[in-house]
């Protein structure tokens, strides 16, 4: 164990990077997801349409296929991207398909007779939406959401296929180096379930929070 | 860190302007033995992975219900420690790992060769712990799900409660659960992706190569990319085909 | 209760220089291939009260849903207080009007559910004063103090923080008819609104509704299967089937002198229970 203290200089490094990752990430994806989720109910035809498509495709592949097609494809065609920036979009988009599905499931959940009554008053589309239909489908999407953020973090060690930056690479690096590598895998396990556990936690308390009035 | 390479075949001028990039399909379209081959190992992978971490999750769902707290609090570290770590650390931790643990020639790091001959190996037993966790969790709400009057007329008829969970709880449970069950398939068939990090020649070991044999990187990964996606929606498609062909006796 | 409201015009002759305060002349609905309103001509006159009662299917609902533009109508004209509902007229031909005028014209006609769709999410003052700091713009401490006044008068002071969620169902759909009666509406229209409650909870909200009927303060066109409360409080009864207006009148004429078999099937079904 004295062998991985030692690292913990390199290895914090790492898991700043896969933090920051995550970070941005979350708050990129759910952006994506809240927009996905209300285009796929209530967009034009078209745009439904597309949505569909990418909520579908993305969820239907590996998040290593996005992370690889991500990595190359934009410098390929000139938009020069950071490993980060391009990591970060991958996992983003990966977010966003799930995000936007868990959105669109939890306000397809709100019975027709809110929104009835909401139109009955008088309002219109928007207020409706953010007044009577997010603040009913926002507590239905903590659960959910909170498994997706903990399958980010999760999936942020498939940056080490391309990056070279971030937590579980910085634990790789050092294993091989100092040649324990079961001693750096159990650090790195208690690492991982300390955060992935944390999310869960913090998921479980927003929860309890925002459901003041709903049984 | 990307890569010259790319730049090997010029890409033309159209309009006046070089496209960056052209795409060569025949690079996946000469090779592609490795994607079905791929393809096929993903899949097989997969059905191993859901057949053992279903045994394990079985074991371990009806272990939680006896209630036995010994029994409750090792499932619950199991499923839990599982379930919070990145299914890469756990390959990192069987491939690199274990056969280290053990001092060179040792009965310990003999027996894990054994057990762990070839990355493959390694691979599905790692999968169907992966996968056992999340099983746990599928069939422990199977079990709640089947209602309290099943068990109390079982209990009535005098049957012990191993007769009961075999012939009352497990097959009014596997209906319910089946839809989870075709479900976690397909996740894990995407979860194999990651394979070909130790070496494993699954599909995306077929995109990698084509990238590092002829740096085509977007082609390989698009290849194997619709290739998951068309596998997954057949997967889809054809397991709730299937689960509503299943007649019910009970 | 003065008689001289009970004499009702049919709309074929509504060329008068008023227009009522609620207009219907030959309405249909469909959804895809069901008809469900084949043509409905009903006058509704200001302050009057009219119950409409009929079979289960027979179009009620959806009639004060097209009333309330819930939902669209593909013929005929609705109109409110002299306004085309959903619609503007251009040509002849009706032309879908914008977002914004079919919320406004939604302010003049509210509309008590059958499920009370109260915003669970709201408390029960919460629920009475949104919509007029929401759309009208009231401000804060004057509709909260006209919302305690609502809840007060449908005696429901006590639970003005309570969430919904906490309230039984006749509590509920008080708080409903309050939210109505805030937004200050021209009509108001309620839908079965006894219909979901336990046998023991129907007086509180009937007797409301009596109170506000008496008052002849807003029009009132009030669904129900409450025969009793439809004799007492109503001016005038319709009875609907299959879409159309079959018959209307006085209470004492429809209920004690039915005209139609259909009315007579229909009424013998409650004498019977
Ligand atoms: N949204 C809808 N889609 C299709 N049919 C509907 C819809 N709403 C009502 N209907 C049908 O319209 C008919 C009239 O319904 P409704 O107006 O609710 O009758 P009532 O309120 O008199 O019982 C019924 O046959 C009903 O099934
Ligand atoms: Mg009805």
């Amino acid at each position: 164990m004295e062998v991985v203290w030692e690292s913990r200089e390199l290895l914090w490094q790492g898991l700043e990077y896969t933090l920051r990752l995550f970070a941005v990430v979350i708050v990129l994806g759910t952006a994506i997801g809240i927009l996905g989720g209300v285009g796929l109910l209530y967009g034009h035809a078209i745009i439904r349409a597309l949505l569909r498509a990418y909520v579908d495709i993305i969820r239907g592949m590996p998040l290593i296929v996005t992370i690889f097609i991500l990595f190359y494809g934009p410098v390929a065609y000139g938009i020069n991207l950071s490993s980060f920036q391009s990591i970060a979009l991958a996992l983003a988009i990966f977010a966003g398909a799930h995000m936007s599905e868990i959105v669109r499931g939890a306000i397809a959940t709100i019975p027709r007779g809110q929104i009835d009554a909401a139109k009955s008053l008088g309002l219109t589309f928007w207020p409706r939406l953010f007044s009577i239909v997010l603040p009913q489908a926002l507590p239905l999407m903590i659960p959910p959401w909170t498994n997706l953020a903990v399958d980010i973090f999760k999936g942020t060690s498939l940056a080490v296929l391309v990056s070279q930056a971030d937590f579980l690479f910085s634990v790789q690096k050092r294993a091989s180096a100092r040649g324990h590598y079961l001693a750096f895998y159990m650090s790195a396990m208690v690492v991982y379930f300390v955060c992935c556990f944390a999310i869960s936690r913090a998921g479980a308390w927003l929860s309890r929070r925002t459901r003041i009035g709903l049984a | 860190m990307i890569p010259d390479h790319l730049n090997l075949v010029p890409p033309p001028l159209i309009w006046g302007i070089r496209l960056p990039y052209q795409l060569r399909w025949e690079y996946v379209l000469n090779n592609k033995d490795w994607f079905i081959d791929g393809l096929l190992l993903a899949l097989e992978m997969a059905l191993i992975g859901l057949a053992f971490g279903s045994v394990i999750g079985l074991i371990c769902a009806f272990l939680h219900s006896s209630g036995n707290r010994v029994a409750v609090a090792v499932v619950t570290t199991y499923v839990e420690l599982i379930r919070n770590v990145p299914l890469l650390l756990l390959v990192f931790i069987f491939h690199f790992g274990l056969p280290q643990a053990f001092p060179r020639r040792s009965t310990g790091q003999e027996l894990v060769l054994d057990l762990l001959p070839t990355p493959e190996r390694t691979f599905m037993v790692v999968l169907s712990i992966y996968a056992g966790a999340y099983l746990t969790e599928i069939f422990r709400a199977g079990i709640l799900s089947v209602g309290r009057r099943y068990l109390d007329a079982g209990r009535s008829l005098g049957l012990t409660r191993m007769q009961i969970a075999r012939s009352i709880t497990l097959p009014i449970m596997l209906r319910t659960v089946l839809p989870s069950l075709s479900n976690t398939f397909i996740s894990l068939f995407k979860d194999t992706g990651i394979a070909f990090f130790i070496g494993v020649r699954e599909l995306s070991f077929a995109a990698n190569r084509v990238n590092t044999d002829f740096f085509r990187p977007i082609e390989g990964w698009a290849a194997a990319g619709l290739l998951y996606l068309v596998t997954a929606w057949f997967l889809a498609f054809g397991l709730r085909f299937l689960e509503g062909r299943i007649k019910w006796t009970v | 209760m003065s008689d001289s409201r009970q004499a009702v015009a049919p709309a074929t002759t509504a060329a008068t220089a008023t227009m009522p305060m609620v207009r219907i002349a030959g309405v249909h609905k469909r959804y895809g291939d069901l008809h469900v309103l084949r043509g409905v001509d009903l006058d509704v006159q200001t302050g009057e009260v009219v119950c409409i009662i009929g079979p289960s299917g027979s179009g009620k609902t959806t009639l004060l849903r097209c009333i309330n533009f819930l939902e669209t109508y593909q013929e005929g004209r609705i109109w409110v207080d002299g306004q085309l509902v959903g619609y503007r007229e251009r040509n002849g031909k009706l032309v879908p009007a914008s977002e914004k005028e079919i919320a406004r014209l939604r302010t003049e006609t509210a509309m008590v559910f059958q499920q009370f769709n109260l915003f669970p999410h709201m408390t029960a003052l919460q629920n009475v004063t949104f919509g007029p700091i929401k759309v009208r713009k009231v401000p804060k401490d004057v509709a909260r103090q006209r919302g305690m006044e609502l809840l007060a008068r449908v005696g429901l002071a006590n639970k003005a923080d309570s969430y919904p969620a906490h309230l039984s169902g006749g509590q509920q759909q008080r708080v409903a008819i309050a939210r109505a009666l805030a937004m200050e509406p021209k009509v108001m229209l309620f839908d079965e609104v006894t219909s979901a409650l336990d046998p023991e909870l129907v007086g509180e909200v009937l007797a409301v509704m009596q109170d506000l009927a008496a008052s002849h303060g807003v029009t009132m066109i009030v669904v129900t299967h409450e025969m009793l409360f439809a004799r007492e409080a109503a001016d005038r009864i319709v009875f609907m089937d299959q879409g159309i207006v079959i018959e209307q009148g006085p209470p004492a004429q429809v209920l004690d002198d039915p005209q139609s078999e259909r009315l007579r099937a229909f009424l013998s079904r409650f004498r019977s229970a």
